[in-house]
């Protein structure tokens, strides 16, 4: 089985390379990009039968640092 | 006094803090991250600076579920003293040993200057060689030195005098300047600035001294 894990910046925590980016956008003359979060996929390749609360521990204990980042678990 | 300097695989500092601390007489001990205990009897462990595992996934995030952590861990937890410098620092906040997060530079570059550091509080180990309000020339050298935590924790920071150092002039966005924190039992400091780079004239000043000198004392009759 496979799991896509999201991660992003928290609400409110300001993301310096999404506003970079946005800006970059801006100069390319794409109007009307109000905001641009950045954030990763990490791709994992699990035993079958994995549980989603494993998933979840490791996103708490290692893939997210939940003090800026939230996340979430797409099972694919 | 008894130290030990953590080194993981991409530590470039770890030799500089090494130096610092036998300049000021400590005994010191050079541990690799693979080992799962720390030497006993140890005082002080630091946490030196570099690109630990090559800064992938978060600066730090993987140094910190090393086996050597958990011993850190465990030796802040029996109440010992532990110091992390830059990326030590950035290791100190994953394994949750001190608070907030440090993320990328606001402006995005890589920042490597000697700055204007404000000591905040002299109540402390680590600080009790300097005066509050001292304003000392530290060299800082990081792409991901933006601190930021939570109102609610900021808050406890300031009304727990637990704020070391801040910047005179912000260079990465740190939410209050921020460059340094202290634990609760003021026992861990964590600073994105290198203290240990500045003990030798050769190094363009020596305002990082008073550091390990003040550190030293707290155990010259041990």
């Amino acid at each position: 089985m496979k799991a896509k894990v999201h991660v992003m910046l928290k609400n409110g925590v300001l993301d310096p390379q999404g506003e970079a980016v946005k800006h970059a956008l801006g100069s390319l003359g794409f109007d009307g990009v109000e905001g641009v979060r950045q954030g990763k996929v990490i791709e994992l390749d699990l035993a079958d039968g994995t549980s989603e609360a494993t998933i979840n521990e490791m996103c708490e204990k290692l893939l997210a640092n939940t003090v800026i980042e939230s996340y979430r678990v797409e099972l694919v | 006094m008894k130290a030990a300097v953590l080194v993981f695989p991409g530590s470039n500092c770890d030799r500089d803090m090494a130096v610092a601390l036998r300049d000021a007489g400590a005994d010191v001990q050079m541990v690799w991250h693979k080992d799962a205990d720390l030497p006993s009897g140890l005082d002080l462990v630091a946490v030196p600076g570099g690109f630990s595992f090559g800064d992938y996934l978060r600066c730090g995030a993987i140094a910190a579920q090393s086996p050597i952590c958990k011993a850190l861990v465990a030796h802040v937890n029996r109440g010992g003293y532990a110091l992390g410098v830059c990326n030590g620092f950035q290791v100190l906040t994953e394994t949750r040993l001190l608070p907030g997060a440090l993320m990328r530079n606001a402006d995005l570059k890589f920042v490597c200057k000697t700055v204007d550091l404000k000591v905040q509080t002299s109540q402390s180990a680590f600080t009790d060689g300097y005066n509050a309000g001292d304003v000392i020339g530290i060299p800082i050298a990081h792409h991901d030195g933006n601190y930021t935590a939570d109102a609610e924790t900021l808050s406890v920071l300031k009304g727990e005098d637990r704020i070391a150092f801040t910047y005179e002039d912000n260079p990465n966005g740190s939410v209050d300047n921020i460059a340094g924190v202290l634990s609760e039992n003021r026992r861990v400091l964590g600073m994105m600035p290198h203290p240990e780079r500045a003990i030798d004239m050769g190094h363009g000043g020596t305002d990082g001294k008073a550091m390990f000198r003040s550190l030293l004392g707290q155990f010259a009759d041990a």
